[in-house]
């Protein structure tokens, strides 16, 4: 009873109201929307089409609301008039209705009168193709190039018009170019000339973008098939021999049984099963169970079940062969079109080989930025083992200790930029000092016993592993870069690189001129190079050949410490990461040539190379790679025994 | 004192020629019987039979150290790769042991079956249950022989000498000596490890092979046994190993071979064909590694491509340096000793030791203080635990007298040679 007072109630404000608020039915899109009244109030995806596409193409400015307010669900229609209003819910019972010609404000209405129009998805997806084309002209380019993105995540055949019309109105050039790179993409895609999409598809020749293969790939697929006689026509791709690497025995024979031309074959388990269940007093199908220990003899006791017709036939390998050779099994495109697959497959050529040439820039930048690892790994050997003849099999765990004290440090300055300032001197400083200690200590008294330097050198390397796995644990620590080495430089979508390994290779540059700068071009360089060369002439020369040997030795191992941060803010740091990369470092000396900085550096270039190309043949398997890199290395001694920069003469003797 | 070579000694047996020898085989034969006897096997049950399996193990250990010895201290090559020869051994008998092992188990499991199964079925079963690891269900190409025993007995001979072969013949034909030489094995051991540590390597990756300690067919005879024939086995072998060694390095051969070490271009120039004497040692020396290797892993009961990291080369190169190099007990005294301390220590059995108020765990500090004395034998005491009997033995021994004739300290002198 009162529910209906209150119904009264709001009826009699609402007459009082309308009067005030006429709603004008002769509106131009009041119109347009009155045509298709009917078949928008049906709301049915397959009939709906007309009345969006009259709306879309009205020209109206009022018609973008229409379309944005239908699909939000906020268009109801007067059910006495048939007038269409969008409107807000105040209330469970009330909406506040706006007329779509003007924005004026009609009332507050009970919702009863009115029939709130539901889209399902199919209609909002249309509305929403439709609402593209009012996108794509609006004023703001931030609003076209959302429609652009939006186009591009899920495009549509109905976009392709839109675009079109957009293409020849544009004038932001950025914008003109993403919208006609997506009409050609979507000609590709959607267009029904085949002239017309074959010439889009050309016209992306050697493109890297992905959504041009995601485009392209699904015109290029292809499908096996089989057939008495070979035929003809664009459409085939070329034939197929059954136990080929594309088509082995098994999958052409399973084309067969699909397709009904050929007897199932049975599984080894399934005839086994089979075999198993029909088994009758010890004996299948009167063979005797204990002699079905071959597969020869399992196939005869199946064919026999097979004749008393207790299970299906089923092919035996004789009859697979022979089915296999009466038929011939051909490759051809799917595409409703061959020449549109030819094109397309002609194009996903041309861009694998543009991909395969993009790819070998990005491999060569890696192998630029390992040989460059390799490069600071290895410089400081070449000072104490290249220049002083010294074995150091320690000089892993300097590196290791260089990245400890790059960690120990960050943990005291938490800026990074300002850590790695501080940490890169300190280090050089820590591991000088180690080497001077040790250079005194022990491998002073076995200058003349090489062997037993390295055996002795060994036992510290044994020893400080053990000591730093003690103090730090063992697992991985971090050394954190810096922000501004965050992230990477990338020149397309294949080859880019990390800024952290451009700062490794301008390191190994740098180390490598302040070597040649050391050596060539100051006093402790002619006095190291003079008693390598002939110590006791240097000596009567007044150079005192102790300190020297000491100088070097620390100022190899000094860099050794610099390298091992630079390595540790690219790698993990651990007590073992210096293990890792010991042999690797003389390998690269001694391939490099013992005794040349620019060996050195063609050693670890070519170390570098070689493990990244190995790495590319074989993605999967970097430990392979290593593998084969020390193979190749143990060769490549056979040949050049003395390195890629042999020294001649006396020095090489040395 | 083994280096005589005076031709009054040469009608003598071997064995009597060379007294150190003797008793060496004596000490070695006593204690195989000592340890039969306290075993739990046979014997009064005082050694566990896991003691009994460890010190199998440094049998073996001694083995291989002899062989290192012969290369390195003999010959002069520091190997640095020669417990891939070992670990090579082992993972030739340990393919067979877990082939037979898994073929018995599964043709028991499929004899409940109503059929009998096919040998296919029984191959697919073995593959499927060792290579269902690491996502295989087929046996690689290399798994070819693993059926038959003396096929990869002939393995544990062949595989570590083929390696050799080829690798000291591309080594030693191009000249490569001293450090580069080290360096060389040892990124050969390094390569060998890597290509084990992949899946696809047909030996498992990194699981390895494992449950080596069962042998195929005699589950019920129990490991108490079992440990007490792989001991004498081992020390069987180590006895015939150290009497082929005092051979090879007696003699004229032993003499040529320190000649090498000691200086090769002068052997060269001798006319000695300098390559084929090294090849050979280096040949041999893997070879017994790999006899060594496979004896050692039935013990240790499994075997991954961890132990042939080059760090596992090292401490061989060190219990020999230890132990003292240039003779042969020096590297079986410095294997015993080192592998049998390291045990003690690593096993936690040690005492702690405090130093002020930090406490030294020898479990983690073992490795520095090993580190560490391994500089200080090659620094102060070159010649090792071996020099200890030196020092014992000079009492006793007369003056030599004359010049040195050779550049080494087992070189003739004047008066030796005279006779």
């Amino acid at each position: 009873m009162t529910r209906h007072l209150w119904k009264i109630l709001a009826l009699a404000v609402t007459l009082v109201a309308a009067p005030a608020t006429a709603q004008d039915a002769d509106a131009p899109i009041q119109r347009v929307l009155q045509e298709h009244g009917q078949i928008i109030a049906d709301s049915s995806r397959l009939t709906i089409g007309p009345a969006i596409d009259a709306l879309a193409t009205s020209g109206l400015p009022a018609a973008q609301t229409v379309l944005e307010k239908w699909r939000a669900k906020e268009m109801w229609r007067d059910e006495a008039s048939g007038l269409f209003v969008w409107a807000e819910e105040i209330d469970r019972d009330t909406i506040r209705a706006f007329d779509f010609a003007d924005g004026a404000e009609i009332g507050t209405r009970p919702d009863d009168d009115y029939t709130q129009l539901k889209p399902n998805s199919g209609i909002r997806a249309m509305i929403g193709a439709a609402l593209v084309r009012f996108q794509l002209s609006d004023p703001s380019p931030a609003i076209r190039a959302r429609a652009l993105n939006a186009i591009e995540r899920d495009a549509e055949a109905s976009h392709l018009v839109a675009l079109r019309e957009a293409a020849a109105t544009e004038d932001n050039p950025r914008l003109a170019d993403r919208i006609a790179r997506l009409e050609r993409l979507l000609t590709i895609r959607f267009a029904e000339d085949d002239a017309e999409r074959i010439a889009a598809i050309d016209s992306f020749h050697g493109d890297l973008a992905v959504d041009v293969r995601a485009a392209l790939n699904p015109l290029a697929a292809t499908v096996i098939d089989v057939a008495t006689v070979m035929p003809e026509g664009e459409a085939i791709v070329g034939r197929l021999r059954p136990g080929s690497d594309r088509l082995p025995e098994a999958d052409a024979y399973a084309i067969l049984v699909d397709k009904g031309l050929a007897k199932p074959r049975i599984s080894r388990d399934a005839q086994r099963a089979a075999l198993v269940s029909h088994i009758d007093g010890g004996a299948v199908a009167g063979i005797e169970v204990a002699t079905l220990d071959t597969e020869a003899a399992r196939e005869m006791a199946y064919a026999a079940l097979a004749e008393t017709g207790a299970v299906e036939p089923v092919a035996t390998s004789a009859e697979i062969t022979a089915a296999l050779d009466g038929f011939t099994f051909y490759e051809r495109y799917t595409a409703a079109s061959p020449a549109v697959a030819i094109a397309a497959a002609a194009v996903l050529t041309s861009i694998e080989n543009t991909v395969a040439l993009n790819q070998a820039a990005d491999l060569a930048l890696d192998a630029l930025s390992l040989a460059s690892i390799y490069f600071l790994a290895a410089i400081g050997l070449a000072i104490t083992f290249g220049v002083m003849g010294v074995i150091n099999m320690a000089h892993g765990e300097f590196i290791m200790m260089g990245a400890y004290t790059g960690y120990v440090v960050q943990q005291i300055v938490p800026d990074y930029t300002l850590s790695i300032l501080v940490a890169l001197p300190l280090a050089f400083a820590i591991t000088f000092a180690a080497g001077v200690a040790m250079e005194r200590l022990v491998i002073r008294w076995l200058y003349h016993r090489p062997l037993e330097t390295l055996l002795a050198t060994f036992g510290i390397s044994i020893a400080l592993q053990q000591i730093a796995k003690n103090i730090f644990g063992t697992q991985a620590r971090p050394l954190t870069s810096p922000d501004w080495l965050d992230g990477s430089l990338a020149i397309n979508d294949i080859v880019s690189i990390s800024y952290i390994r451009i700062a490794i290779f301008i390191l190994a540059l740098v180390f490598l001129a302040l070597f040649l700068f050391v050596m060539n071009r100051t006093r402790l360089g002619l006095e190291v190079r003079a008693v390598t060369q002939n110590p006791r002439m240097a000596a009567s020369m007044g150079i005192n050949p102790d300190r020297i040997n000491m100088l070097t030795f620390g100022f190899g191992s000094g860099i050794a410490g610099i390298a091992g941060v630079a390595i540790g803010l690219y790698a993990k740091v651990t007590s073992e990461m210096g293990a890792d990369y010991i042999v690797q470092s003389f390998m690269t000396v001694v391939v490099g040539g013992v005794g040349s900085i620019w060996g050195t550096l063609l050693g670890a270039t070519m170390v570098g190379t070689l493990q990244k190309g190995i790495e590319w043949l074989n993605p999967s398997n970097t430990l392979a790679a290593q593998t084969y890199m020390i193979l190749f290395i143990i060769l490549f001694i056979q040949f050049r025994p003395r390195g890629i920069v042999a020294l001649r003469g006396r020095a090489a003797e040395a | 004192m083994a280096d005589l070579t005076a031709g009054s000694l040469r009608s003598r047996p071997l064995v009597l020629r060379y007294p150190a020898t003797l008793v060496f085989l004596a000490c070695l034969a006593l204690f195989t019987l000592g340890v039969t006897i306290l075993s739990e096997g046979f014997g009064i049950g005082v050694i566990s039979t896991s003691f009994v399996k460890t010190l199998g193990k440094t049998l073996c250990l001694c083995l291989v150290a002899l062989a290192m010895d012969l290369v390195w201290g003999y010959c002069g090559i520091l190997s640095l790769g020669h417990m891939a020869f070992f670990g090579l051994g082992g993972y030739a008998i340990g393919m067979w042991l877990m082939y037979e092992r898994t073929r018995l188990i599964v043709v028991d499991s499929l004899a409940a079956a109503p059929l009998p199964p096919t040998p296919q079925e029984i191959s697919d079963g073995i593959a499927s249950q060792i290579f269902g690891v690491v996502g295989a269900s087929e046996f690689p190409p290399i798994w070819a022989f693993a059926h038959s025993l003396p096929l990869q007995l002939a393995a544990v001979v062949l595989a570590p000498g083929l390696l050799a072969l080829v690798f000291g013949w591309l080594a030693f034909r191009s000249r490569v000596t001293g450090v580069y030489l080290s360096i060389l094995t040892q990124a050969m051991t390094l390569a060998l490890a890597l290509y084990l540590f992949q899946n696809d390597s047909g030996l498992r990756g990194n699981n390895g092979l494992s449950g080596l300690q069962n042998l195929p067919g005699l589950e019920r005879v129990g490991q108490a046994t079992v440990s007490l024939w792989f001991f004498w086995g081992s020390a069987l072998a180590l006895g015939l190993g150290y009497v082929l060694a005092t051979w090879v390095v007696s003699g004229k051969f032993g003499s040529v071979l320190r000649g090498i070490r000691d200086d090769e271009a002068r052997v060269r120039f001798l006319g000695y064909p300098v390559e084929a004497f090294k090849l050979f040692i280096f040949t041999l020396s893997a070879v017994i590694a790999g006899i060594a290797g496979a004896l050692y892993y039935p013990q240790a009961g499994i075997i991954n491509p961890a132990e042939l990291a080059p760090i596992a080369s090292i401490y061989l190169a060190v219990w020999v340096a230890i132990g003292g190099r240039g003779r042969l007990y020096g590297a079986v005294i410095g294997a015993a000793f080192v592998s049998l301390l390291s045990t003690w220590f690593t096993g936690g059995q040690a005492p702690d030791l405090w130093i002020g108020s930090y406490r030294v765990q020898w479990v983690n500090w073992w490795t520095v203080l090993l580190g560490l004395s391994f500089v200080a034998v090659t620094l102060f005491a070159p010649k090792g635990i071996g020099g200890l009997i030196d020092l014992l033995a000079e009492r006793r021994r007369p003056d030599r007298h004359g010049k040195d004739l050779g550049p080494g300290e087992g070189a003739l002198r004047e008066e030796e040679a005279d006779r």
